[in-house]
């Protein structure tokens, strides 16, 4: 059911690199640097603003993928990668889309798991790719017959 | 700022031990990140889907493993960095960051990293490759 997925994309939207969602993350991992937080240290930085943390497009909306219903418990988060041409800059605006790349089955200890790849990309303002982001879920047997039996 | 040049194979990053986890940093990160998965901060939920009690957001430990690189942002960046979720992250759990690096090729440089907890079992490891302007 989720091969048919593979290859849709979500429609983009367009994100802003908040300065306080960026303090608040920056907060939640425990790495309140000034380079992410002190403007004074983001304005005399190579950046000439503050940044955000790699992982903070976690916070990014990337939009729905049509068909695909994933429910929102039951999930286990596999692998991530974050790939970034440059970090992040603080109030510059993102836009974010994601893309089924793959999806296989395996069969282990706890039965057939599914494993559902997703591609994420963040375009700046000029339209250049800021950061790609892979994401592996897999997915267990009983999520995936309450997925099918809808 | 100088350490990352001066550092040889083999060498690690000044590895950080994070304070014991408790249930306010996982509310904080859910509320920062918009990932409400109850699991992370519900016990009864977290119960419901079969494990001992609540377990960390394996993004959150990502998210703290990544500040061992915050003091070189004025000298490069993180280019790349990938994680694999290995073991689970519980409330009271010691977790260690660590950064070994692994090899440079020019402007790169290829640390191993890895989250352990206070018996030494990996809940988080994978790669950073760090660039330099």
């Amino acid at each position: 059911m989720f091969n048919e997925s593979i290859g849709k994309r979500s429609n983009p939207v367009k994100n802003i690199v908040e300065r306080g969602a960026v303090k608040k993350f920056a907060l939640s991992i425990g790495d309140p640097h000034p380079i992410f937080i002190d403007e004074e240290t983001g304005r005399q930085s190579r950046y000439g603003t503050n940044i955000a943390p790699p992982t903070f497009p976690r916070v990014f909306d990337f939009g729905t993928i049509e068909s695909l219903n994933l429910p929102n418990k039951g999930l286990i988060h596999g692998e991530q990668v974050y790939r970034y041409n440059r970090p992040l800059k603080v109030g510059e605006e993102i836009t974010c889309y994601t893309e089924v790349k793959d999806y296989y089955e395996k069969k282990g200890k706890q039965g057939e798991m599914g494993f559902l790849a997703f591609e994420n990309y963040g375009t700046d303002a000029n339209g250049e790719i800021v950061f790609t982001a892979e994401q592996l879920v897999i997915i267990n047997e009983t999520i995936r017959r309450m997925v099918m039996s809808k | 700022m100088t350490t990352l040049t001066e550092l040889h194979i083999g060498d690690s990053l000044h590895s950080i031990e994070l304070a014991p986890v408790t249930r306010l940093d996982l509310i904080k990160y859910a509320g920062a990140s918009g990932d409400f998965n109850p699991i992370h901060t519900i016990d009864e939920e977290a119960k419901n889907a079969g494990l001992p009690g609540i377990i960390a957001h394996g993004m959150w430990t990502m998210g703290n493993l990544a500040k061992l690189f915050s003091n070189l942002y004025e000298i490069g960046f993180i280019e790349e960095y990938k994680i694999r979720f290995k073991g689970m992250v519980f409330l009271n759990d010691v977790i260690t960051l660590q950064a070994d690096l692994n090899e440079k090729n020019g402007n790169r440089y290829f640390f191993n990293v890895a989250a352990t907890n206070q018996s030494g079992k990996e809940a988080i490891s994978g790669e950073v490759i760090f660039k330099t302007y």
